[in-house]
């Protein structure tokens, strides 16, 4: 009876610590935020457009004007993807630490991202010019893969799966994914199709990616609300979340599902991206509390948002070229993880 | 020496088995020396192969073993000596099992000073490969440092898995800095820095062996002078400083000594990880924790396990080549899974 007591004495501490009206306000804020560096990154670039053209190329669609073009067939898919692919990593992520109470967790991190781009490259070299339609199914396989190593190393691990050990077997396996891929790479000259995915761009996403990856996202992510309570109490600790009748199996099944879908998605478009997973949900649980059902989808948004950015910024840097958008992020996220390494001190 | 009195009949028997153990290696890799430089595009029989050896050659013979193989192999042993006592110094100093130049970032901050180098002033003379290794010291050195105050607590000095932890970091951020510098180089030097990244022994000449050559004949014989040091750093920090030992310098002098190694052979063969890991590990297994045998049979490992890499990058998939940086990671990566599932927190 005490131990209940207990149990809902820090559930209310949850509820108490997160801010609603904060994550309402993210969640507007945010939607314009992106609506605006959506257009912002649709007008800029090697021939800017006027924001007013961008519009009437949305909804008065002109086939025979070249800018119309280049906005519906380039830039508009772009930077859809970068929405997209920049909400996958961060759900991805706010998962993974929720559930497993690891502030490190991040696809990239974990190996889930190289596991995604090894099977890529295996797909180019055995079956190439296979359907995208297929292509994401394999990736969602090879994040599953990277997973399953990462995890397998950590977890015969005397001492058990801390943090940090989880990330340095994730290095380890992301090292060794990365050769093979390179290896392979190397052999079946596939190299300068891959480069594209291992540098992490989106510029080559097309319609077609999107009409097929989108669903996929969509019913994750909605997964993904529906379980966010659910992890909010997982996120207590195991005991506390059996305690209050949660079926703990069943949420890590569905959450690890959402996980790989996400993951691999992502990484089918975009490439081994890595960090974005790691930095928004952190941001979002610092702003919104630790209340799951409001992390998840204000951590959609704000990684949408970071995505986008970081793609326009990497259009930007050094004009005509294109900095990969992977090593932009890269740059944030180190400071970022070394802080957090730091801070976690002995609890890692 | 009142030492030698009081030598067992164990330890000298120990002794011997060591130096028959150095010398199979030796031979090991000696063997390993015919095989590699037979193989590649053109076979070169072993008659055939001490005949050019002594000038008796043809002139084409001549001309791929001097020009093309033997620097390459030379190359290889060099680094892989270099790379392996490095990691064995490491290993011994911070007393952490899982360092490795490569995976502490120390490698990655030498690639990083020599690419600045290449990407503001490109290779247009002839000069620049003897500076790029005292390039890819100090790289090395100012990342081992930056490596060393981020990992640094007040309260509890350095976790040998923080410490590990900010290496992982450190070589991420940095090969992501490397990525977008790569992107303002001209075409050429792109290239070259691309094959170089990836760890590869494939543009070597004699310029680069002598450019290396130094560094390994001055540091090496002060790590080899350094085991006793080593050996009783490994006791922990109270024994050590009970012994008379002023650790706080000899461990400056060690970790300067590995970063050098690996810094110079970075600035040779890029980043080439793993070796610094296994090659220590394996001489453990092969002739105990004593660094007098450690260290020379280390070196020879790392020497062993390179050439042989290197081989196989040649023949796995002829005629195009894998870099022998990848075949070392094949094999190291799951090595290091294995030693941190075995570690303990």
């Amino acid at each position: 009876m005490s131990a209940s007591v207990k149990e809902s004495v820090e559930m209310k501490k949850v509820y108490k610590g997160s801010r609603p009206i904060m994550a309402t306000f993210i969640m507007i804020g945010g939607m314009i935020g992106l609506l605006f560096a959506i257009g912002l990154s649709i007008s800029f670039g090697a021939a800017d457009i006027e924001l007013a053209t961008v519009w009437s190329s949305v909804f008065h669609f002109q086939p025979e004007l070249t800018s119309h073009q280049i906005i519906q067939e380039i830039r508009l898919p772009r930077v859809l993807g970068a929405a997209l692919v920049g909400a996958c990593f961060a759900v991805a992520g706010s998962i993974m630490q929720g559930m497993t109470r690891n502030p490190l967790a991040d696809s990239g991190l974990l190996g889930l991202n190289a596991g995604a781009a090894f099977m890529l490259a295996i797909c180019f070299a055995f079956f190439p010019g296979l359907p995208y339609m297929y292509i994401i199914l394999f990736s969602f396989l090879g994040a599953a893969v990277g997973a399953g190593l990462v995890y397998g190393v950590g977890s015969v691990a005397k001492g058990g799966l801390t943090p940090m050990r989880l990330v340095l077997a994730g290095a380890a396996v992301s090292a060794l994914l990365a050769a093979l891929s390179e290896g392979i790479a190397i052999h079946f000259r596939i190299g300068q199709d891959l480069a594209f995915w291992y540098a992490g761009g989106v510029s080559g996403t097309k319609w077609e990616h999107l009409q097929i990856m989108t669903p996929w996202i969509v019913v994750a992510i909605a997964g993904a609300i529906v379980l966010s309570k659910s992890i909010t109490l997982l996120s207590l600790g195991d005991e506390v979340a059996i305690g209050l009748g949660q079926r703990t199996g069943v949420i890590k099944f569905f959450g690890a599902l959402i996980v790989l879908v996400l993951a691999g998605a992502a990484v089918s478009v975009v490439g081994a991206v890595g960090f974005v997973g790691l930095i928004v949900p952190h941001l979002t649980r610092f702003l919104v509390g630790n209340d799951y059902r409001w992390i998840v989808p204000c951590s959609a948004i704000l990684g949408s948002l970071l995505v986008v950015l970081a793609d326009f910024a990497a259009r930007m840097v050094n004009p005509p070229y294109e900095t990969p958008i992977g090593a932009l992020i890269a740059l944030l996220g180190v400071p970022f993880f070394l802080y957090l390494a730091r801070k976690g001190g002995k609890e890692l | 020496m009142s030492e030698n009195k009081y030598v067992s009949v164990y330890q000298q028997k120990r002794h011997r088995k060591n130096v028959f153990i150095i010398i199979t290696i030796v031979v090991l890799i000696l063997l390993m020396l015919m095989i590699s430089m037979n193989t590649g595009f053109i076979r070169l029989t072993p008659g055939e192969l001490f005949r050019t050896l002594f000038g008796m050659g043809t002139e084409k013979q001549q001309l791929i073993l001097f020009e093309f193989r033997l620097p390459r192999i030379v190359i290889s042993i060099l680094v892989g000596m270099a790379l392996a006592v490095s990691g064995a110094i490491l290993q011994g100093v911070s007393r952490n099992a899982l360092a490795d130049p490569g995976i502490l970032g120390i490698n990655a901050g030498a690639g990083l000073a020599v690419m600045l180098f290449i990407s503001f002033f490109p290779s247009t003379t002839a000069t620049p490969v003897f500076f790029l290794p005292f390039l890819a010291f100090v790289g090395a050195g100012v990342t081992a440092v930056l490596i060393y105050v981020l990992s640094y607590k007040r309260d509890e000095g350095i976790s040998p898995i923080r410490l590990l932890l900010t290496g992982v970091a450190i070589a991420a951020g940095i090969s992501a800095a490397m990525i977008v510098l790569t992107l303002r180089l001209s075409p050429e030097n792109y290239q070259f820095v691309a094959v170089w990244m990836a760890g590869s022994i494939w543009g070597s000449n004699w310029k680069f062996v002598i450019a290396l050559l130094p560094w390994i004949l001055i540091l090496l014989p002060i790590a080899f002078a350094k085991s006793r040091v080593l050996n009783t750093l490994n006791l922990g920090e109270m024994p050590a400083t009970g012994l008379g030992l002023a650790i706080e310098r000899e461990r400056l002098i060690l970790l300067a000594v590995a970063v050098g190694l690996a810094g110079a052979s970075v600035s040779v063969s890029g980043g080439i990880g793993f070796i610094g890991l296994i090659a220590p590990h394996l001489a453990r297994q092969l002739v105990g924790a004593k660094h007098q045998y450690l260290i020379p049979t280390a070196a020879l490992v790392g020497s062993l396990l390179l050439i042989t890499a290197d081989t196989i990058g040649r023949w796995i998939i002829e005629p195009s080549e894998v870099p022998a940086g990848i075949v070392v990671a094949v094999i190291g990566a799951p090595y290091f899974l294995y030693l941190l599932a075995k570690s303990k927190a």
